[in-house]
């Protein structure tokens, strides 16, 4: 095979999975034994090895959720022996190798815990509420058209590289898997920091803060207590320093807008 | 049925501005007695959701994913094309028009692409107010690149994700339509059927895929925004969930099916590594502005590389064969990506391929780490080198990338008229899932710019001028059309269920997927096209014979979903065969290895296949019949395309 490794020899692996039937079951560990997994295959293709093999067998499939696999539709969400994403720095599920692992590893994966992500069956979970909350602020109200030339505001080369960092975010929840509270403010602050730093979002900007963070409380999201499982365990790298952003518009809108009781 | 394009008359700069004009208007406040249903929220499908939600319209918005942030627009890397001329380098609308139709080997519209051309301009103005971060200067001013196919920079980019800001722009004012009530939003729902009253589109069915329930919706119009079909080859650069259900379904209820056979190849994917592979991961073309292609001159070079007994790195200047450039010195490296494909597998044929399999070249940046320097590039495809690296296990900064072509895009698609209209009255389509700009090869950086064109430029208008002609009564499910076709829709559910056979959905994807890249894929002749549709036949047989399945239909189901997208791709692979067999002649993606230059170029015959093949429908296993609509080029000169 044209893979990176030539010599690495396949893996025999032990799964000990989440199986849930659907949201008001219980769900709990089954194991399961793959076979000849090669290097080379992504987490996901090891997975599709298991359930190919389970549905022949005549069982049900592990469902769970995945689309683009290459790391940007923010689909996968698995926790991977007690890490969003598993073992490998600044990664999503799909782009996890399985080089990053052993023969004979016994590999646990379970869905992401949080109230506010209701399990739908397996390792899938409903995120819904990430849309609420930029439904509930999470844009520019600008209608389609009549909108003034692109290049008639500048924008000063490192505040759009900041916003564009903090736009990469993609929505995969591993900062709330990750966090003690389940708490989504590295979420939220991402939207918040991207609009906040453009000119395009600054008349929103103090009723988009307290919107969004009105809805994330309403989700049941928990509380942020600045440790930074977010941060670290974030596919994409969004900062910390977002938080930082989000609290200061947040501190600001509330002590200079009436929007909000 | 005779094919009416609709065009209107008039010099082609002014055809969409008199065309605005003389479409009919819907009064402003009758617009909220209409509805409107898209499926599909991606670029085309979350602009024209957001758009008509905006002009007033009731729009219900459906996607198979748990949120529209999800949809295959969001891998988009490289970038999005305007002719905007920023750059002060001679760019136009009418250039960009120009290297569109001619990028798509002279079968794609004039008018359509003209009208692309001219609102590429208000999209990036839309997007930059929308707050879509894209890359800027430090002046403060947008920053352009360059694109395959084009001698000017008019690419628009956000680092390597610019189909994720893209999205999120569009989904972020989606979202403000759903929080405002104007667009009622359906997730993990899954278009089965359309539903047609009186010969005109009124609705569609849908399964809920986390409970399995087969639901009505009635609308005034329907605007299907459900992207390409290039998962028919089962491995491509598409998303795993990306199918041509939506598309197949409203074809059997009378929309017809154009240039099926035109796929895209793309030029610069890693490659396969394995039977397990489950999709394959494009670099951007964008790459190609500083990356040099090459392989090993001689073939006896290339077998010691593949047998490890030298290093990539080893071999001379003198060794190695920069075949792009070489072969087009105007062009080089940024030639379009039919003809960067077709060179790359022509150097593996040939025995020059390298990897262990043999099947890659290499896209080189030890020139441009040189001349700036490592940091440099990584600024610029940072993102890229990282995924390549998780993915092969290498380092790109120290050894070249090895890439090879894979499916990437789908021009074929839903014929549409100049409104964006299929042949159902009622019935639009927007973005990939329509045929209608990209002839046979689409230019990089141009499907972003067709999706948003379509959704926030285009349907606003056109829609509006067919939903005028309409009374604006309540449109109900109560019309015995809804019972019929969702008792169809579950008839086809329990039938998948209760085969009980052997053999997964996936084993029959893969097997179709290799048929399809094998004899419809990047070369074609008639005689494996002929045996690739027995073949397809015989394959379908076996699938509704022998599917296996688990579980149950009133729950989420993740294969028996797949089993359904497998089916479909099975009829519209014998039609994408069927459709490559009529076209005798080679043009864009399209190549039949019996039409070629001696110097091994795509020969078209204009004479006799400058036409849109539209495909009919005409029943269960019947053969499907041909219209076609002549193509006029009253603006741009045929030529042999040349980019030497």
């Amino acid at each position: 095979m044209a893979g990176s490794n030539p010599n690495a020899k396949p893996m025999n692996l032990t799964l000990k999975v989440w199986r849930q039937k659907n949201r008001i079951t219980d769900g709990g560990i089954v194991d399961y034994q793959v076979k000849d997994i090669s290097p080379d295959m992504s987490f996901l293709e090891m997975l599709d090895v298991l359930n190919e093999d389970l549905l022949r067998k005549g069982d049900e499939p592990v469902a769970f959720d995945h689309d683009c696999r290459e790391g940007i539709c923010g689909s996968c969400n698995l926790f991977i022996n007690g890490r969003a994403h598993g073992p490998e720095q600044g990664t999503t599920t799909c782009q996890l190798h399985m080089r990053k692992f052993s023969d004979g590893d016994t590999i646990v994966i379970e869905p992401w815990r949080a109230t506010a992500f209701p399990i739908n069956k397996d390792l899938s979970v409903d995120r819904s509420a990430f849309d609420r909350i930029i439904q509930a602020g999470g844009y520019v109200s600008v209608n389609t058209g009549g909108t003034p030339d692109a290049n008639e505001i500048p924008i000063p080369k490192d505040v759009s590289d900041r916003a564009f960092e903090a736009a990469t975010c993609i929505g995969c929840g591993a900062c709330v898997a990750a966090c003690k509270n389940a708490s989504a403010m590295l979420f939220v602050s991402a939207k918040v920091s991207q609009l906040a730093l453009l000119p395009q979002g600054h008349v929103e900007r103090k009723t988009r803060v307290e919107n969004m963070v009105a809805q994330m409380d309403i989700e049941g999201f928990g509380a942020c207590t600045n440790i930074g499982s977010c941060a670290a365990e974030c596919p994409v790298g969004i900062s910390l320093e977002n938080i930082a952003i989000l609290n200061q518009e947040f501190i600001s809108a509330k002590a200079t807008s009436n929007n909000l009781a | 049925m005779v094919l009416e394009s609709k065009i209107p008359e008039g010099p082609i700069g002014e055809k969409w501005e008199k065309h605005k004009f003389n479409v009919k208007l819907v009064n402003p406040s009758n617009k909220r007695k209409y509805d409107v249903i898209v499926v599909g929220t991606g670029l085309a499908g979350a602009s024209a959701a957001a758009s008509l939600a905006e002009l007033g319209y009731n729009v219900k918005a459906f996607t198979f994913h748990d949120s529209p942030r999800r949809a295959h627009s969001i891998a988009a890397q490289g970038g999005i094309n305007a002719a905007k001329n920023y750059q002060n380098d001679g760019d136009s609308v009418y250039r960009l028009f120009y290297d569109t139709v001619k990028g798509g080997d002279y079968r794609s519209r004039e008018a359509n692409v003209y009208r692309l051309a001219q609102v590429s301009v208000n999209i990036i103005d839309q997007c930059v107010a929308q707050g879509v971060p894209f890359a800027r200067e430090y002046g403060g001013l947008l920053a352009n690149r360059s694109f395959g196919g084009a001698q000017v920079s008019r690419t628009f980019y956000a680092r390597g994700q610019t189909g994720q800001q893209l999205l999120l722009g569009a989904y972020s004012a989606l979202s403000r339509q759903v929080a405002y009530g104007k667009v009622k939003l359906y997730t993990r729902s899954e278009m089965l059927d359309l539903v047609t009253v009186d010969g005109q589109a009124r609705g569609i069915i849908t399964r809920n895929l986390l409970t399995g329930e087969i639901e009505q919706h009635a609308a005034h119009a329907v605007v299907l925004a459900t992207g390409g079909y290039g998962n028919v080859f089962f491995l491509s650069t598409n998303a795993m969930y990306c199918n041509a259900t939506a598309a197949w379904r409203a074809h059997k209820k009378g929309a017809y099916f154009a240039n099926p056979c035109f796929t895209q190849i793309h030029p610069t994917c890693i490659p396969v590594s394995g039977d397990y592979q489950s999709k394959l991961t494009l670099m951007s073309e964008s790459l190609r502005n500083d990356g040099r292609v090459w392989v090993p001159a001689t073939k006896e070079t290339a077998e010691r590389l593949r047998k490890g007994e030298i290093n990539v790195n080893d071999i001379q200047e003198a060794d190695r064969d920069y075949f792009l450039e070489r072969k087009y010195p105007a062009f080089g490296n940024l030639v379009p990506r039919d003809v960067a494909s077709r060179n790359a597998k022509l150097m593996c044929d040939e025995g020059k391929g390298v990897g262990s399999t043999g099947l890659a070249v290499y896209l080189d940046f030890a020139d441009v780490i040189k001349r700036t320097s490592a940091e440099a590039v990584s600024q610029k495809y940072g993102n890229l080198f990282d995924m390549y690296a998780k993915i092969t296990g290498e380092n790109p900064y120290e050894r070249p990338m090895r890439i090879y072509p894979a499916v990437h895009y789908t021009m074929g698609g839903l014929w549409v008229d100049y409104n964006l209209q299929t042949t159902v009255p009622g019935l639009y389509a927007t973005g990939e899932c329509n045929f209608s700009d990209h002839g046979a090869n689409r230019l990089g950086a141009s499907a972003l710019m067709q999706g948003l064109a379509d959704g926030y430029f285009v349907i606003p208008y056109t829609i509006g001028d067919y939903l005028a002609q309409t009374a604006p009564k309540p449109v109900t499910t109560e019309d015995p059309a809804f019972a019929e076709a969702t008792a169809a829709v579950q008839a086809r559910v329990q039938q998948l269920m209760s085969i009980n056979g052997n053999r997964t959905p996936d084993d029959f994807h893969k097997k179709l997927g290799h048929l399809m890249w094998e004899y419809c894929g990047m070369s074609r002749n008639a005689e494996g096209l002929r045996y690739a549709k027995s073949e397809i036949q015989q394959l379908k047989k076996e699938f509704w014979s022998d599917l296996k399945l688990a579980g149950t239909e009133t729950e989420m189901n993740q294969a028996l979903e797949k089993a359904g997208r497998v089916a479909d791709f099975i009829e519209l692979g014998e039609l994408m065969v069927d459709d490559a067999l009529d076209r005798n002649e080679s043009c864009g993606g399209h190549f039949r290895e019996e039409y070629q230059t001696p110097e091994g170029e795509a020969l078209r015959n204009d004479d006799d296949y400058a036409y849109v093949a539209a495909w009919e429908y005409q029943g269960e296993n019947q053969p499907e019949k041909l219209n076609k609509e002549e193509l006029t080029f009253e603006n741009v000169k045929l030529t042999q395309r040349s980019y030497k």
